[in-house]
């Protein structure tokens, strides 16, 4: 591996996108036959160097050499020829359309499926996807998709890959699947790249690692000679602890009782197949399942933005009078009295409005208080005011679009605003998702001093790891229904994950 | 080895720009705007271009009557652009201002017809009011009642109520003509002045201008400050996250467009009662479509768009001005209009991104 020449030669690359420098003066070098974890915080210039390489965006100084030639990358297409391809967190298929033919799709000329189809089960067998041609991509799992990608790729000749974030999506047992094919390729001698937020995987998958910070380069190495730790201070900039706290509750209550919720979305699938458990206050509820499994139904149906087939949903006052919140919409349960904060997965579709600055987005919740007919304009400004202080936001003004702002920041506005309303019960959907390391712990201990103050939190999310670490009970989901509900201290990561894949987890 | 070579032009996304660096290149468009269409003009009739922009100006400046036409003009086509607004910026596409105007117009024209000498002149003009109001709300209504309950496209909906209030006009004003068989209504209450609008002031279009006046400071304040103004905003970015809070989007819905409805309705009110006198067909002049583009190019912002709708009704006037003077096709004063818009419009494409090229005198590396 020493002394090869590097596959991709990058020098000095700059990018600016208005005043904001997000590479400056970057280094880079990518070998065949290894796998590069690319590292750093959100808005540290990792996904727009790389789409610098697969021609999405095209530097304003610096240069790039593939196996030791300068080139010029000015769209995807030119990155193609020279056999770059690039896996994104956003899949770009056509629903509708088979997986042969999303694979050929746009290539040039003649359309001959028999012989993709060929081809396809050609790369399939050496590197052990399981794809099949003539599957439609709507019938297919998040994790099917994404091999689709990836075999789009290495079909249009791809031998330098890039994936951003490949395995948020995925399961434990999918991301091992995913590994194995990784390895697989880069035994074949291909280059590859791969950007994730996951220091276990960096240290399970990767050969070298490099970090930016801040857009600029600060070092690269083997990853047998680092670790967690290390890397964690490095992509930050100072010494942060990688622990994440999980006291005793204090004197859990009963708070939030789901009895038999049952729920179809429009197409009259059922969601949610009579789920049933109680929520404590003082303590998190993790909700652990492959992405799509209900837990978006689970949120919203207790937010009262979802309606309900069957079942009762009933919040419990601390005098222990009981109030059902099925068939009352958000501000009915406001007017109960029921304070109930909801970070939604979708935080710019549904949490946050992007084009308004966060002034005006604080006002979401509070804007109606009051007689006057205009709104109050100054206590939202001081509430922004005081989450970017507090949580450390790195915005520009309160006056700035949230939209601007990178995930982490956007998300600290949402968090803070949901928890500035002092809730008795928070709803989080994900809520580390797309986060870097630090944001993530700021997320996690404000969720935490939430569950000391005596909230009831439930958190959905998808990095096992984490849930185990942070979570007092874990409720797996599997197809709508509840796999189980085991205790978060002790439990077994290899056990929940089997739990999310078949209902009990005995397999 | 093959020298590479960057691209020739890059398009790379600006910062935010500071107002007077923004409105320096809308300025420079502008000029640059005047320029061309200069060329143009020597080039296809060979005018003197100097000569064909001092009869643009003098168009909407000629003299103190051009003046009041001009205020009044623009008076009606900003009311129209400030009833369409609280749509727009919900992001629903009311493409039924002409209609909305035509009903409210009708109304007014019932009321002077039917009760004018009947009813004190106070009480009629009253009356007049309440019911162009009403009639421009309910023709928003309806298409707004179908968007909130059944999702129907608003667009296509409110431009088919616009054929339906033709259609209605057109039979009232066979109702009513004067003299049978003439085709038309001429001047309603021509003796008795009945239902016409009071005159403030010297010029009979001085009231038109200054209920716009007030309008576009009532619609500015309840747009950018009031609660209702903060949540059409908010389900117009987001439909879901109006839910997530709360928002009632139906109710928000239906409200917002007979809000836009009924100013509409005004503005036909204002237009038979205030200045024409009469009713046509045609009396709107295709406003409820210029105001779209009154407040797209002012960006919702009434403000903006006193600017916006004063360029366009400038424009058409010196347009048709210069038809006459040289001898033109009216369709010459439209190719200018043209011309200015285009570059009006194409700068915002430079006030968002900036454009490089290939720096010539760089050094192999």
């Amino acid at each position: 591996m020493d002394n090869k020449t590097p596959a991709v030669k990058m020098r000095n690359i700059t990018k600016t996108f208005g005043p904001v420098v997000a590479n400056d003066k970057v280094w880079l070098d990518i070998y065949r036959g290894e796998i590069l974890a690319l590292l750093g915080e959100n808005g540290s210039g990792k996904t727009t160097l790389m789409n610098m390489l697969s021609g999405i965006y095209f530097p304003d100084e610096g240069t790039i050499s593939i196996d030791g030639k300068d080139v010029v990358i000015r769209s995807p297409k030119d990155a193609f020829s020279l056999g770059i391809g690039m896996i994104h967190q956003h899949f770009k298929l056509v629903d509708v359309l088979t997986a042969a033919e999303n694979i050929v799709l746009g290539l040039e000329g003649k359309l001959d499926l028999k012989a993709a189809a060929e081809k396809i089960r050609a790369i399939c067998d050496a590197y052990g996807f399981e794809v099949d041609p003539d599957q439609k991509i709507y019938d297919m799992s998040v994790s099917q998709k994404q091999t689709v990608e990836i075999v789009k790729v290495l079909y249009r000749g791809a031998d330098i890959l890039i994936l951003d974030e490949p395995t948020a999506v995925l399961t434990p047992q999918e991301t091992d699947k995913l590994f194995a094919v990784l390895r697989n390729m880069r035994d074949d001698g291909k280059a590859i790249v791969i950007i994730t937020h996951k220091m276990h995987e960096v240290e399970a998958l990767s050969d070298r690692v490099a970090i930016l910070r801040h857009g600029q380069f600060i070092g690269d190495m083997p990853t047998k000679r680092t670790n967690a730790q290390e890397m964690t201070n490095m992509m930050v900039g100072h010494a942060v602890t990688l622990n994440i706290e999980r006291p005793v509750p204090v004197d859990p209550k009963p708070r939030i009782e789901v009895k038999g919720l049952t729920v179809r979305n429009i197409e009259g699938v059922v969601k949610l197949d009579s789920v049933s458990f109680t929520a404590n206050s003082g303590e998190i509820l993790g909700i652990a399942g492959i992405s799509g499994s209900g837990q978006k139904e689970l949120l919203e149906a207790i937010a009262g933005l979802q309606p309900v087939e069957a079942g009762s949903i009933e919040y419990i006052e601390d005098d222990g009078s009981r109030e059902e919140l099925i068939g009352k919409d958000p501000l009915s349960i406001a007017e109960m009295g029921v304070t109930l904060s909801f970070v939604p997965e979708d935080r710019l579709g549904m949490g946050l409005v992007g084009n308004m600055d966060l002034s005006d987005n604080m006002m979401l919740r509070s804007f109606r208080k009051g007689r006057s007919l205009f709104t109050d304009r100054r206590s939202p400004k001081t509430l922004a005011e005081t989450v970017v202080r507090e949580l450390e936001v790195s915005t520009p003004s309160v006056s700035t679009p949230v939209r601007r702002l990178s995930g982490g920041n956007v998300q600290k506005v949402l968090v803070g605003r949901e928890i500035a309303a002092a809730p008795k019960v928070l709803l989080t959907a994900y809520a580390v998702r797309g986060l870097d390391i630090n944001s993530s712990y700021t997320i996690y201990d404000l969720i935490n001093r939430q569950k000391a103050e005596g909230v009831a939190v439930i958190y959905v999310g998808e990095d096992l790891d984490v849930l185990l670490e942070l979570a007092d009970r874990i409720l797996v989901l599997c197809g709508g229904k509840v796999s189980g509900i085991v205790p978060g201290r002790g439990a077994k990561k290899r056990d929940v994950g089997m739990m999310m894949t078949k209902l009990g987890g005995n397999g | 080895m093959k020298k590479t070579r960057e691209p020739l032009i890059h398009i790379t996304k600006r910062g935010e720009l500071r107002w007077y660096q923004a409105w320096a290149i809308r300025g420079g468009a502008i000029l640059l705007a005047l320029l061309f269409a200069g060329l143009i003009t020597t080039l296809l009739t060979g005018e003197n271009p100097i000569q064909v922009y001092a009869a643009i100006w003098k168009g909407s400046f000629g003299s103190a009557r051009k003046m009041w036409v001009l205020g009044q003009n623009v008076a009606i086509l900003l009311c129209v652009a400030l009833a369409v607004t609280p749509a727009f910026r919900m992001r629903c596409w009311n493409l039924g201002g002409d209609g909305q105007m035509l009903a409210g117009g009708l109304a007014t024209a019932a009321c002077m017809i039917l009760l004018g000498g009947k009813l004190p002149n106070a009480a009629l003009i009253c009356l007049m009011l309440v019911t162009s109001i009403l009639a421009g709300a309910i023709w928003a209504l309806i298409p707004a009642f179908f968007k909130a309950r059944f999702n129907t496209n608003e667009t296509l909906f409110t431009l088919m109520m616009n054929y339906i209030a033709i259609q209605l006009v057109a039979y009232f004003i066979i109702v009513w003509e004067v003299p049978k068989g003439a085709g038309q209504i001429g001047i309603i209450n021509q003796s008795t002045n009945a239902g016409w609008l009071p005159q403030v002031g010297s010029s009979k279009y001085l009231l038109n201008i200054i209920v716009v006046a007030i309008l576009t400071v009532v619609m500015y304040l309840y747009l950018n400050y009031s609660k209702h103004g903060y949540e059409l905003a908010v389900v117009g970015e987001s439909e879901r996250t109006a839910r997530y809070v709360g928002i009632k989007v139906d109710r928000v819905i239906i409200r917002t467009m007979l809000l836009s409805g009924a100013i509409c309705g005004l503005a036909g009110m204002l237009l038979v009662g205030g200045t024409d006198h009469t009713l046509t067909t045609t009396i709107t002049a295709n406003r409820g479509f210029t105001a779209v583009m009154v407040s797209w190019l002012g960006k919702f912002n009434p403000v903006w768009m006193i600017f916006t709708s004063f360029l366009l009704v400038f424009l058409g006037k010196g347009g048709s001005e210069i038809a006459t003077n040289f001898g033109l096709s009216s369709s010459f004063g439209d190719i200018l209009t043209g011309i200015i818009l285009f570059f009006i419009i194409g700068s915002e494409f430079f006030i968002s991104y900036r454009i490089n090229f290939r720096k010539a005198a760089e050094k192999e590396g």
